[in-house]
């Protein structure tokens, strides 16, 4: 939350024409998120607070780490269904991993370098048979994503037949502990931004990827490589989502196969389109998306702050992300 | 060649041919292995058990399919169906009749809220239905008070789930109709065409004087009345309870996809849609057999199996297509 809205407009669009609307359109999220902020400070008691921050942060960073992936993908035109599904199995391999009794074998320490690298590949593999069904088969990206959204559950829960693995707690103590007063999540999560925003803006990768999304066709006959790009950015994603699984199991010391990232391909994909991104392909908003998900997680703490109960919260939600999304379709 | 219509294309028809053949074959050969490895399997029992299962997600498929030739995606149908599941356990005592209509109502609103915001207001498909997905599930909490809403066995309610008909179940009855009436109304209804002249190009259809707006209102309202009455049919047979239906939605697209309609719209068929359902309950059927299967070797599939298998099951399919697919139309 360091840098100012306007520094997100060069992100919005690879032309310069919209940028007037670019910047409004972030801007109307910062207000959003303002306003919130503004509303529980006045009315939540004990909000201004490091722990507050501290909660509100490490609930958001799985969100934002796997809606950064997303929103390359999004970029693309394309759409990832199987993040949720993927965090689990890279989470649930790292427990297994962890879990381990590596002995003498190995140094302690290269046993966890493994059991966290072992599971981020494995990841970006699995986004890897994505990019493949898209690019080589030609199959849509909701279809080639739902593969794994069905079946990578099952693969994770195969991995521990389906029960819960617990590992040593201070095996990945330091993945949960604070750093200068902020959990060190909330620290990955910002490094994680940061080297988004990075390649967003300032590599060739991003101008590629914009030109996919906007115009596949176009962009090929331009002699962009197409296929490489988009197999790049479902790697990226996956391994993203791989991150967020390895950060779930780390808050608990333990593998639940069936709860790892459920339904967290929703709250990405909100998160990107409560941020200005439109869902056609061909534009990406990092900071939007990290405002977005910043919103709905504050949205989430205000409701249960104010004790509205979680049914009526969904209800809200919804009826909120449409409204962000009604608002910003009115503003192009 | 017409964008629109797609009539008879010589490389397309028997490609297409073979790809229904394919997905009615696989079922065919799975019945035939299924009926000589397990003494029961094509046992009255069994049938009736699977038929009546299954009947639910046909009628969602049935809807899905409609909603996806014309173009468009409906992620809400199995939080809508639990939502209309819960209302007609509530209203089973007051009669058979209000249940039905209750439910039915219920899909027929969310439906209808779906169209206009997307033929309306132009939104996505993909985010609008989710939105409807979050707050069905959070109207249905509500409506519940978050616990099993009991059906009334007084009023004959539990008919519609266990009631039989010449020796069919009820529930089959409702699905076979409705089956039927789609695959008519798609072939030979001006709706039908309509239906697949938007999914086909909506810019055409609309110059061609289509009302496009209607349209695709009533695909997303003929999903959410399925969804309904599906949810009817999950009450009659396990009472209202708000936590059923969890990816239904997805079960029912990758039915519609294995039936071999291509999600990108113009094209399809009612009756392999039905192929496809049969298949994915068939495969579900036969893993539970084989977990109860003793005579000689066999396999112990834990219940992640059936996941893993149905999304194999999806891949292969997809990736058959594309094969099939390829030399084809497929340059868009």
């Amino acid at each position: 939350m360091a840098e100012s809205a306007p520094a997100s407009t060069p992100l919005t669009t690879s032309g310069t024409e919209r940028r007037g609307w670019a910047c409004l359109k972030g801007g109307r999220t910062l207000i959003a998120l303002v306003a919130l902020l503004a509303f529980n400070a006045l009315f939540t008691r004990d909000f201004l607070t490091l722990q507050t921050l501290n909660i509100n942060l490490s609930q958001v960073a799985q969100v934002v780490v796997v809606a950064m992936g997303m929103a390359l993908v999004i970029a693309t035109g394309g759409i990832d269904l199987s993040v949720g599904a993927v965090a689990a199995f890279a989470g649930t391999l790292a427990a297994v991993l962890l879990a381990q009794d590596s002995g003498a074998l190995v140094q302690p320490g290269v046993a966890v370098l493994a059991a966290l690298a072992l599971p981020l590949l494995a990841a970006a593999l699995l986004g890897g048979m994505n990019g493949l069904l898209i690019t080589r088969c030609g199959v849509q990206p909701i279809v080639a994503t739902l593969v794994l959204f069905i079946a990578g559950r099952g693969l994770a829960e195969m991995l521990t037949n389906g029960n819960l693995r617990a590992f040593a707690p201070e095996r990945l103590e330091w993945l949960r502990s604070n750093l200068l007063g902020l959990p060190v999540q909330a620290w990955l999560m910002a490094a994680v931004v940061a080297v988004t925003v990075w390649v967003v803006r300032r590599t060739l990768f991003a101008r590629r990827l914009l030109a996919v999304g906007g115009n596949a066709r176009a962009a090929h006959l331009a002699g962009v490589p197409v296929a490489r790009v988009k197999l790049i950015a479902y790697c990226a994603c996956a391994a993203l989502a791989g991150l967020a699984g390895l950060m779930n199991v780390a808050m608990i010391s333990a593998a639940d196969p069936a709860k790892i990232g459920l339904n967290i391909e929703l709250d990405a994909i909100a998160a990107v389109a409560v941020g200005g991104t439109l869902l056609s392909g061909g534009r990406v908003d990092i900071f939007g998306t990290l405002l977005g998900a910043l919103a709905i997680q504050l949205l989430d703490y205000t409701l249960l702050a104010h004790g509205v109960a979680d049914e009526y919260a969904l209800i809200a939600k919804a009826t909120i992300i449409l409204l962000a999304v009604f608002l910003q379709r009115r503003g192009k | 060649m017409s964008p629109v219509a797609r009539p008879a294309q010589e490389p397309s028809v028997w490609k297409r041919r073979l790809q229904s053949q394919g997905a009615l074959a696989a079922l065919a050969l799975l019945l035939l292995f299924g009926g000589l490895r397990y003494d029961e399997f094509l046992g009255t029992q069994n049938i009736v058990f699977l038929s009546a299962s299954t009947s639910k997600f046909g009628l969602i498929a049935i809807g899905m399919a409609f909603v996806i030739m014309a173009g468009g995606i409906d992620l809400s149908v199995g939080t809508v169906a639990v939502l209309a599941s819960v209302v007609a356990a509530h209203l089973s005592h007051h009669g058979v009749v209000p249940a039905l209509a209750g439910g039915v109502a219920v899909g027929l609103l969310a439906g209808l809220f779906n169209g206009i915001a997307i033929a309306r207001f132009k939104l996505i498909p993909f985010v609008v239905t989710l939105c409807t997905f979050i707050a069905a599930r959070g109207l249905a909490l509500v409506v519940s008070n978050r616990e099993t809403v009991a059906i009334s066995y007084e009023t004959g309610f539990d008919q519609l789930a266990d009631g039989m008909l010449l020796g069919v179940p009820t529930p089959v009855w409702i699905a076979g109709l409705a089956f039927a009436l789609g695959a008519l109304a798609l072939r030979f209804s001006r709706f039908g065409r309509g239906v697949l002249a938007v999914g086909g190009n909506e810019e055409a259809a609309r110059l061609m004087g289509l009302p496009v707006e209607r349209i695709k209102v009533t695909v997303y309202a003929l999903s959410g009345c399925l969804a309904g009455l599906a949810g009817v049919l999950l009450a009659a047979q396990t009472s209202g309870s708000p936590t059923e239906g969890a990816g239904w939605e997805l079960i029912a697209i990758a039915a519609v996809v294995v039936g071999g309609t291509l999600l990108t719209g113009g094209e399809g068929s009612i009756l392999n849609t039905l192929t496809g359902v049969l298949l994915l309950a068939v495969i579900l059927n036969m893993i539970n057999f084989e977990n109860g299967y003793t005579d000689g070797p066999h396999l112990t599939l834990g219940s992640y199996w059936q996941t893993i298998v149905r999304g194999a099951f999806l891949l292969a399919v997809v990736v058959l297509q594309a094969r099939l697919a390829r030399g084809g139309p497929s340059a868009r």
